[in-house]
């Protein structure tokens, strides 16, 4: 590809790295070039993070070679990566929050260790810099107030002011709303014309399709394949990464609708949530959109008595019940799969065994003492019904992938045989592989009976998902499909942007 | 066969092996030549004496006599008996006795067990008394081997070491639990105070002069229910008004102490009768019962711990209490339950402390909290919540126990003490810090 010239900006060769008890990759290359948008593919557990943390100085090699600009590089350590021309945005944000947007750009470049600092010039900069980015953000402001994607474009201000050339981008877009997206991959382009090197680490193949020139694609810590974008269709991606084909994205699934399990009404808190009534039935799966701070998710946790509403009902089965608290919703047979799990879902620390029995101990429980054979063995069952990849039972939860910490999430409301499902995000971080075999999960609880509700952000997810959609915006439910094969993305964002209920 | 994970077992049970290492320490510095009249002394010259001779024979006794000379030969007596020899005589006294009585030998006698003085006079006359009397040409004398012990691994010693940490070993048991929550207590050290003081009155008010053991039982009651009461407000402060519980807690120790010296008008209140049971008796198999307490208290509070849901619970509230929450864990009321615990457990030490001294002194207890912190924290469990283990606290009670009889052994004074006990806690911290970034980076 490129002439011998001009050796690329960064090649990374036979890279190896081994923890306890894992390869995490062995042999692994990467090259990238000036100019250009390399998407890093894989499934979680496929070694990007480590090859990426390799690249960040946070871990070292154990073997292989890093060149820049052809002539060899030693990142041993965070600041060795920095001074190399390397900035890592990070999923979570290096920025501290009390600080304005002018002052975490400049964290750790002042002149001196004891010295004034220049505001106004530091102010001046980075205005420029946001330019140079071509998004208007004042740098006074301080960045708690900053939305996430601006907060985004901060961090990679940082990284320019540090005359990064190279800028490694981990799932960027998983917080952003769709029109922060679009946002983020305008200012990616921007970058790439500004002839940096962009390494791009997403799930979402729509972006990589949009964005990326190369493709390099990791499996179990291995290179399997570099291509260029434009060689390499979608559906060849997902076999890549997965190692099989996946027949389609979303299972297929025959609805047959029961009676009324879940009936919400006149539900409200503040301004988060106004005035939302719906109903769930039997074996149906209802998707729940809307864009970022709709009140999707605070519905859900009404719903689930994680917050106190103001006014509304909940019934189930036509009897009211009034949950104050998760547990009285869990005891009702309603359980919620919160879109963070790994802040709201596990306790990380736990094992998976530990964290599967949390909300089930009173079935195991005998004359006070908890019968963890039983436990165990109930926990052996799912996880060989849903092909959960643990190494044992003790293992903590922190050390599983995201589809596998999904599943045990899913597990522990599975064992409680629950009545009504609510998923918020429930693919979100998970690999290709990891979300069918979700999807399939979440169908056959609807032909068990249960009535689920799947709130979701991605549109092709709600729309191949969802027997009936609900669209929400400001708190209130601004539209509702019901002729779902029919809809498309674009009914969605009309009813997710109106203002008031429209007829769908 | 299934690999050791070393790194793990170093990590679960590094404590016990500091703990150890510091015994075999401790053992090495206290180690001392015994008295050869001591009890042991005279058990393993009996062995000997019965090794070399045939059952039945005859064995003397002289000892010379002294302080312990008569233990010491009676304790010989028992032991021959019991190795199946003949005791003839057993005298105390100056080598004039002890001539009489091999004199008025009538049997052949085959050995003599002498202390370290009557070996000297068997050995300077023995061999005469030999010419004269035909009974004696064969006899050995014997006397007791010397030798070298560490004055720590005496049972005593062991046993008084536990019963120091007793009550600060028990209340840690609470501690440890709101420490895994990711809490704190402050209020401990001044609820030992508040406890024994309640319970001093309560007895005196009952009982006067000659308070019976419905009255100890009562007045314990009252401290240990008072002090249970209180930890359920600081878990109330605690949960409802979301108020940190280092401030809390540091509110309740300035109330808690303040009363104690106001329910006691300042001075000791002294409690009449036989209520030192519990603080200074041993009624089984010799142990003390304030360390038979502590023992079943650990028992329990590890099965609670580990195989109730309550113990499920504490670990999940620490270790991630929206995820327990959402769960369906009742968070408010395991918190509101720790501290409850903790409180009663820290009444449970007062009432201990007050049977030690008989009195309720509301100077009792200062700065107790902290040494039951230590222990925790000594012991393994993350003031991050979470994580964390009951034996892993007595460990590190005994950790603590072990350094503090060690430098009393050695003559080392009180403020160096408190320089050593500074930097075990500020190493057990760092032990915990590194154990947590291992845990990072192997995630």
């Amino acid at each position: 590809m490129a002439a011998a010239a001009h050796p690329p900006l960064l090649q990374m060769r036979g890279i190896s790295k081994a923890f306890p008890g894992v390869q995490a990759l062995s042999g692994v290359g990467l090259t990238l070039h000036a100019g250009e948008v390399l998407a890093l593919l894989g499934e979680n557990g496929a070694g990007k993070s480590t090859l990426i943390k390799i690249l960040g100085g946070a871990h070292a090699h154990d073997e292989g070679e890093l060149t820049i600009d052809g002539s060899p590089a030693r990142i041993d350590s965070p600041q060795a990566s920095q001074a190399a021309g390397i900035g890592i945005i990070y999923q979570e944000f290096n920025l501290v929050p009390g600080l304005t947007a002018r002052e975490n750009i400049f964290l750790g470049q002042e002149p001196a260790r004891v010295s004034f600092i220049p505001h106004q010039k530091e102010a001046d900069r980075a205005r420029k810099l946001f330019q140079r980015i071509g998004v208007e953000i004042d740098p006074n402001a301080l960045c708690r107030d900053l939305t996430v994607a601006q907060q985004q474009v901060v961090e990679i201000a940082k990284a320019l002011a540090q005359d990064a050339r190279i800028i490694v981008m981990d799932e960027p877009t998983a917080a952003l709303t769709p029109r922060e997206v679009d946002g983020l991959l305008k200012v990616v382009r921007e970058l790439r014309t500004q002839g940096i090197g962009i390494i791009y680490i997403s799930h979402r193949l729509d972006e990589i399709d949009a964005i990326a020139d190369r493709v390099t694609v990791l499996r179990d810590g291995s290179h399997v394949a570099t291509r260029d974008k434009t060689d390499l269709a979608r559906d060849e991606m997902i076999e890549l990464m997965v190692g099989r084909s996946l027949d389609k994205e979303f299972p297929s699934h025959d609805c047959q609708p029961g009676p009324v399990r879940l009936a919400v009404k006149n539900l409200s808190r503040g301004n988060k949530v106004r005035d939302v009534s719906f109903e769930l039935y039997a074996g149906e799966i209802v998707g729940l959109t809307g864009l970022v701070g709709a009140g999707r998710t605070e519905t859900a946790r009404l719903i689930f008595g994680a917050d106190r509403k103001d006014t509304g009902t909940v019934e189930l089965d036509g009897q009211p019940i009034d949950a104050t608290s998760p547990r009285d919703a869990i005891r009702a047979g309603i359980c919620l799969l919160t879109e963070d799990r790994k802040s709201q879902g596990l306790v990380l620390g736990q094992t998976v065994q530990e964290n599967f029995g949390l909300p089930n101990l009173r079935q195991f429980t005998q004359g006070g003492l908890i019968d963890r054979q039983a436990e165990s063995d109930a926990f052996a069952n799912l996880v060989s019904q849903m092909q959960i990849k643990i190494a044992n039972h003790e293992q903590p939860a922190r050390t599983l992938s995201g589809g596998n910490q999904q599943k045990v999430v899913l597990a522990k409301w599975l064992q409680r045989n629950a009545d009504v499902i609510i998923f918020d995000e429930p693919t979100r971080g998970i690999d290709v592989g990891a979300k069918y075999e979700i999807y399939q999960l979440i169908h056959q609880l609807a032909n068990d009976g249960k009535a689920i509700l799947m709130i979701s952000s991605e549109l092709p997810e709600i729309l191949g998902m969802s027997d009936r959609i609900i669209v929400m915006n400001e708190g209130r439910v601004t539209g509702e499909i019901t002729d779902v094969p029919q809809a498309t993305q674009e009914d969605i964002m009309k009813l997710a942007t109106a203002r008031h209920p429209l007829a769908a | 066969m299934k690999d050791l994970d070393y790194g793990k077992l170093l990590s679960d049970y590094g404590n016990v092996l500091v703990l150890l290492i510091l015994c075999l320490f401790v053992s090495f510095v206290t180690l001392e030549e015994q008295s050869p009249r001591s009890e042991a002394a005279a058990e393993r010259l009996a062995k000997q004496i019965a090794s070399k001779n045939s059952p039945g024979a005859n064995v003397a006794i002289l000892v010379r006599s002294g302080e312990g000379a008569e233990k010491f030969s009676k304790t010989l007596e028992t032991a021959l008996a019991d190795a199946g020899l003949t005791v003839t005589t057993n005298v105390v006294g100056n080598p004039a006795a002890a001539r009489a009585a091999l004199e008025s030998q009538d049997a052949p006698l085959p050995a003599i067990a002498a202390d370290e003085h009557m070996i000297v006079f068997c050995r300077e006359q023995l061999s005469k008394l030999a010419g004269e009397f035909p009974q004696l040409a064969k006899t050995a004398a014997y006397q007791p081997i010397k030798h070298k012990w560490p004055n720590f691994l005496k049972r005593d010693n062991l046993l008084n070491v536990l019963k120091q940490i007793s009550i600060v070993a028990i209340i840690a048991i609470g501690m440890t639990m709101v420490i895994i929550t990711a809490g704190i207590d402050l209020s401990v050290g001044s609820l030992i105070a508040f406890s024994g003081v309640i319970t001093a009155l309560t007895i005196q008010q009952l009982g006067g002069g000659d308070p019976s053991l419905t009255q100890f039982l009562l007045g314990s009651a009252a401290g240990i229910l008072a002090c249970a009461a209180i930890g359920f407000g600081t878990g109330g402060l605690v949960t409802l008004f979301n108020i940190p519980a280092f401030i809390v807690t540091l509110g309740v120790m300035f109330i808690a102490k303040g009363l104690a010296f106001i329910f006691s008008e300042s001075a000791p209140v002294p409690i009449e009768g036989s209520f030192a049971w519990l603080g200074r008796g041993a009624d089984f198999f010799g142990l003390p019962n304030s360390v038979v307490l502590m023992l079943l208290l650990y028992a329990i509070a590890h099965v609670v711990m580990t195989h109730t849901s309550v113990g499920r619970y504490i670990y999940a509230v620490g270790g991630n209490p929206e995820a327990a929450r959402l769960s369906g864990v009742p968070v408010k009321w395991v918190l509101v339950l720790v501290y409850t615990l903790c409180g009663l457990l820290a009444g449970l030490g007062g009432v201990m402390e007050a049977s030690l001294h008989t009195t309720g002194d509301p100077k009792s207890g200062t700065l107790v909290e902290l040494q039951v912190i230590a222990a925790v924290v000594v012991g393994g469990t993350s003031l991050a919540g979470g994580q964390g283990k009951i034996f892993g606290t007595l460990v590190g009670a005994l950790i603590i126990g072990v350094i503090r009889n060690g430098m009393n052994l050695t003559g080392v004074e009180s403020h160096m003490q408190n320089v050593v006990y500074g930097v075990v806690i500020l190493i057990a911290v760092m032990v915990d810090q590194l154990k947590n970034r291992g845990l990072k980076t192997a995630g």
